[in-house]
């Protein structure tokens, strides 16, 4: 196949305008994708993967930057349950991102310098419509089904939400359908770590030093939503970090805390702090019955979609009782939906990691929409 | 084409020979979704499960059904009324902390509702009991007293006084003993096991 429209690490500038929840348009709406595997002929094979918060389109190949493999060939590749022997992936980084979608570090059209905080605030929804222009743009109609974890659960439940008629079948794994007030409490700290940084600069610091210290922090906050105490517990105890006793310091005495500045010091090479409040910010705008009436079931009721959510019994960021509201709503829309929660000792971050059954589930789960 | 299943449980065949082509269902306590994939691939019933245990729902949900993990006793409030031709509870009657409340909700979910259980007034229980004093290990109650999942053990007569003391309408019994049928008149003697199909 020669359509420079498929393959990996693409980029398109869609025209738009892309009308916001916030109110404006986006235009042009640029988006970095990969796509896997071949569109079938009745274009019934299609599977959006939705990645979740500081993820990318990088799903199941190398990256080209960092060569490190894709975030979830673990569940995307040949013989796993997304598989682009059977189905076309679609894989895009959301809008908002930094990952070569628009975003606050892109170029405004208007003044020819990146948007900064002059871009749009956004909200979930935006990120589903924006990949459903994308989704015409490669001639897809109808998904077979919508995948992601996390903020890419989110997409995914908002998925048949805004579009009923394209999407067969939502995989939404550790996720919820709305922020809750701990949730935001946790991005707020982030997004302040970030503001108190003197480089932040009212978001004005590109071409300059960058909030890497505030980024660091906010990584750094989260990354301990994502584990459970058990696994933190077990990875770190109380050990002391290259040394025998404690130094009476304030260095990183503790393997735990040495493990934390790694990820935050780790995660400025990758992300920009921008897009960070953008996402965050989208996220804690999340909820998916005030977008309906105020009654969850109302954002199922129209759709003909399957549905399958996991959750996680050691995740606290997105706990059980999120995913089993979502599927008390869809029971009362009247939608087929399966539900399991697994045992991990992983935390949030189970859905990325190794978890045998989860695959077994996704699999059966996708396989059990064709007749 | 359906791969070829194990034959049915003897309760669970009556309850699958019973419900209509085309019909929809929800299993409650469904397990590893056997019934469920019989009515599916056999009659092509619209089959929903509720199971509490996470293997058998991760094995239901890898057979491609829809089935939800949770507890009868607490996840049937969520169902709306009369959102199924039938609710069945095989064999899971005995387990829940409040079978009566249960009992309302598969009534209130399902316009009929299946309900199978084992009877604990079968001679080799009454046996065990008389002669034994122990509390019967039979092939339908596999449990010893502490491990047993079957907290509110109930007779076929038991049922019969409650189904008629709360007005719900019998429209078929089915009583078993392994795969045989035995009478009405001597099934809380020699039935090992009950099938009741119900109707508010």
């Amino acid at each position: 196949m020669t359509d420079q429209r498929f393959g990996l690490d693409r980029r398109v500038a869609l025209p738009g305008p892309l009308p916001l929840d916030g109110g404006g348009t986006l235009a042009p709406v640029e988006v970095a994708y990969e796509t896997y595997g071949t569109l079938a002929p009745a274009r019934d094979n299609a599977v959006l993967v939705c990645h979740a918060l500081t993820g990318d389109q990088h799903l199941a190949s190398a990256h080209p930057r960092t060569g490190k493999p894709g975030w979830w060939t673990r569940m995307v590749g040949p013989g796993r349950p997304i598989d682009p022997a059977r189905h076309f992936v679609v894989c895009a980084n959301v809008i908002g991102s930094c990952m070569g979608s628009s975003g606050p570090a892109s170029t405004d059209p208007a003044t020819e310098r990146p948007y900064a905080m002059g871009f749009p605030v956004l909200t979930i929804r935006d990120m589903v419509r924006a990949q459903a222009m994308l989704l015409d743009h490669l001639g897809v109609e109808m998904l077979a089904a919508v995948v992601g974890g996390s903020m890419g659960g989110m997409q995914a439940l908002s998925w048949p939400a805004t579009f009923p008629a394209r999407v067969r079948a939502c995989v939404a794994i550790a996720t919820t359908a709305r922020h809750t007030a701990q949730n935001i409490a946790f991005h707020e700290v982030g997004r302040q770590a970030i503001m108190a940084d003197p480089c932040w600069r009212g978001g004005d610091y590109y071409g300059g030093e960058p909030p890497a210290a505030g980024l660091a922090v906010a990584r750094m906050a989260a990354h301990i939503t994502y584990l459970s105490e058990a696994g933190l517990t077990e990875k770190f105890g109380r050990r002391l970090q290259a040394r025998n006793a404690k130094s009476f310091g304030f260095d990183a005495d503790f393997q735990v805390e040495s493990y934390l500045r790694h990820q935050g010091l780790s995660f400025v090479d990758r992300f920009d702090a921008n897009s960070y409040l953008y996402i965050t910010r989208a996220m804690d705008y999340f909820d998916l019955g005030e977008e309906h009436g105020g009654l969850l079931a109302n954002a199922f009721r129209v759709s003909a979609t399957r549905f399958c959510l996991v959750s996680f019994d050691t995740d606290w960021l997105y706990p059980t009782p999120e995913s089993r509201s979502i599927v008390h709503a869809l029971n009362a829309a009247g939608r087929p939906v399966s539900f399991v929660e697994l045992s991990s000792p992983f935390g949030h971050d189970a859905f990325l990691l190794d978890v045998p059954e989860l695959n077994r589930v996704v699999d059966g789960f996708l396989r059990g929409g064709v007749a | 084409m359906s791969p070829p299943c194990a034959p049915l449980r003897p309760d669970l065949a009556a309850i699958a020979a019973h419900v209509a082509g085309d019909s929809s269902v929800l299993d409650v306590g469904c397990g590893d979704g056997a019934l469920m994939a019989a009515l599916r691939d056999g009659k092509g019933v619209d089959a929903r499960g509720l199971e509490i245990d996470p293997a058998n729902v991760a094995a239901a949900v890898a057979r491609g059904l829809p089935v939800v993990q949770g507890d009868a006793d607490i996840d049937l409030l969520g169902y709306p009324d009369a959102s199924v031709d039938y609710a069945i509870l095989s064999q899971t009657l005995q387990t829940c902390r409040a079978p009566d409340r249960v009992l309302d909700e598969l009534l209130r979910i399902g316009r009929r509702a299946f309900v199978s259980f084992p009877n604990f007034a079968h001679w080799r229980v009454r046996l065990s009991l008389l002669w034994g004093g122990r509390m019967p290990v039979t092939r339908l109650l596999p449990e010893q007293w502490f491990d047993t999942p079957n907290i509110h053990h109930v007779t076929i007569d038991d049922f019969r006084a409650f189904v008629r003391g709360r007005g719900i309408t019998v429209e078929r019994t089915w009583f078993l003993s392994g795969d045989r049928r035995r009478s009405a008149a001597a099934a809380n003697f020699r039935a090992e096991h009950a099938v009741f199909l119900l109707k508010r």
